[in-house]
């Protein structure tokens, strides 16, 4: 099932806490939805799962609107909020029931189906506790088990991994990545390394807009008008290997750091590299460091959403 | 039907694991059967084999406690954001109204189921007047409903428990009290619209074993008004 979106605005009293969006998500697409606080991924969220309504614009999820028919829509979702609110006096299991009659799940396929989400989830070892006993990572995996017992064939995830510890995070992305194969999956994070390990795409949202929607891939292509180059050459005088640095061909800044540590500011294109190993290898310089750190994730981010 | 039966169990399932109903069984025994086999009028006053002053007592406490049980039902999912989480499934507003008030009232009719006792030792006692304890039953069972619909109106209008239960306490009040006591004062078209909503006299004949359609009107619309009301407010989630 897809979701497409079409100019998407909802405002808080004077506030557009999401101000003209569009977007579409295909079938076995994993979108990582990515901003600031506050800049308008949960409302957006909401709005899709049709829990607020829009101001203007429309969403349809497998070609049914969601505000003409919730209820066909909500079925085939599952949603994740954030905070991942879950009625802390239940056990696991009669949770996952709940959620499963609620949603519709044909009677003789329930016990089916939770024993299904209790394998996938990893929650046998605490399928009998009460929800408010479990620990932040089963929590969340319950949480996850909630929204995937009807078998949804879209999933609107909110922050799934916030809280949890760094083997908790692998395995939540391994799940979603799983998961993402044959579903259509939005979710949100701003923990960067995370949507470049399980996205397809990325749409970074700030102020209510889109600011970049791409690949990972195509976000650090299109950042990447300024490649760095960093090099180290020893035990030769800085001030000869500088002026032969800057006379390469290419090359347009060149930075001095301590003991023989240069920075180049180049094209972004291998010639330069491949020159400055030519050029110490003619001269018998000892070349210890030539590297290229890229543009990181994280730079892009902040480029975009801070102006 | 079915999701909104699924609904009911899990709230009601709810009051028994947080020990509201337990608490709720324990008090409302107590302080009718206090009030009804030991102190003040009590059934012994009456000189008769009748239930009467059980159903006065009934009255009163079931006002009370109705709010406490209702304060929760809403606000408290609003307040931990489990809302969101029924709301996003594929149920409509009204079955979750709906689910809620069906666990309200399952509740306290098992808290009148136990007053049986009351009824068997009556009834070995003297003549009873069968259908007399039978419509008074049943104008408690409607005056619950009537406050278990407000109750829910109340607490689906805040995300604060004990706002939801002075909420719900003013407007039972209003129709407990005030709107008879105002009626007995004012003369006129005002005087009798007033007095048609107090909940007393409704209650009084009823529970003398007198059913009139009138009354019986009267507690469900009473009801339905609660009830519309609340969902009405769920459904306003998106427009505010």
């Amino acid at each position: 099932m897809d979701i497409r979106i079409e100019n998407l605005s909802k405002h808080y009293g004077p506030q557009a806490a999401v101000d003209g969006i569009g977007f579409s998500v295909n079938t076995g697409e994993v979108l990582g939805f990515l901003g600031p606080n506050g800049a308008g991924k949960t409302t957006t969220m909401k709005m899709i799962c049709g829990l607020v309504a829009p101001d203007q614009g429309t969403i349809r999820v497998g070609g049914h609107s969601v505000l003409k028919e919730p209820q066909i829509v909500r079925r085939h979702i599952g949603y994740l909020p954030e905070n991942n609110p879950l009625y802390e006096d239940m056990p696991v299991l009669d949770h996952l029931r709940f959620s499963a009659k609620v949603q519709g799940v044909p009677e003789g396929r329930i016990q089916e189906r939770i024993a299904e989400m209790v394998r996938v989830c990893g929650l046998d070892a605490e399928k009998h506790k009460r929800v408010g006993e479990l620990s932040k990572g089963y929590r969340q995996r319950v949480g996850l088990a909630q929204a995937m017992v009807h078998d949804p064939e879209v999933l609107i995830l909110d922050e799934p991994t916030t809280g949890l510890d760094p083997n908790q995070i692998v395995e939540i992305r391994e799940l979603i990545k799983e998961v993402g194969r044959a579903k259509t999956v939005i979710f949100s994070t701003h923990i960067l390394p995370e949507v470049e390990a399980t996205c397809d795409r990325i749409l970074i949202i700030s102020k209510g807009r889109i600011v970049a929607h791409a690949s990972p891939a195509d976000l650090r292509r299109q950042a990447q008008g300024r490649a760095v180059l960093n090099v180290r050459v020893e035990e030769v005088d800085v001030s000869i290997v500088y002026s032969a640095l800057a006379g390469l061909p290419g090359v347009d800044l060149v930075e001095t750091l301590a003991q023989g540590g240069f920075i180049l500011q180049c094209a972004p294109d291998m010639a330069v590299a491949r020159s400055v190993s030519a050029l110490c290898a003619e001269r018998h310089w000892p070349l210890t460091e030539l590297h290229s750190p890229g543009t990181r994730l994280e730079d892009i981010f902040r480029d975009l959403t801070l102006n | 039907m079915g999701k909104t039966w699924t609904i009911a169990l899990k709230e009601l399932a709810s009051f028994f694991d947080s020990l509201m109903a337990y608490i709720l069984l324990f008090v409302f025994l107590g302080i009718s059967g206090f009030f009804t086999w030991w102190y003040g009028a009590d059934v012994f006053m009456a000189g008769q084999a009748e239930l009467a002053s059980f159903f006065s007592i009934a009255y009163w406490t079931l006002f009370f406690f109705i709010p406490t049980l209702t304060m929760r039902t809403l606000a408290e999912e609003r307040r931990t954001g489990t809302l969101d989480l029924l709301l996003t499934k594929a149920v409509t507003d009204r079955q979750v109204v709906l689910g809620k008030f069906i666990a309200n009232l399952m509740l306290i009719a098992l808290a009148l189921l136990c007053t049986l006792p009351y009824y068997l030792t009556i009834v070995s006692i003297g003549d009873v007047d069968h259908g007399a304890v039978i419509c008074g039953y049943l104008a408690l069972l409607l005056m619950s409903a009537s406050y278990i619909g407000l109750g829910i109106l109340a607490s689906s209008l805040t995300q604060n428990q004990l706002v939801a239960f002075l909420i719900a306490l003013l407007i039972g009040t209003s129709f407990h009290l005030l709107f008879g006591i105002v009626a007995s004062a004012a003369t006129g078209a005002v005087g009798e619209v007033l007095g048609f909503l107090g909940m007393g006299t409704h209650f009084d004949s009823m529970s003398r074993g007198v059913v009139d359609s009138r009354d019986v009107i009267y507690f469900l619309s009473l009801t339905a008004a609660g009830l519309m009301g609340a969902e009405l407010r769920l459904a306003k989630r998106g427009l505010k």
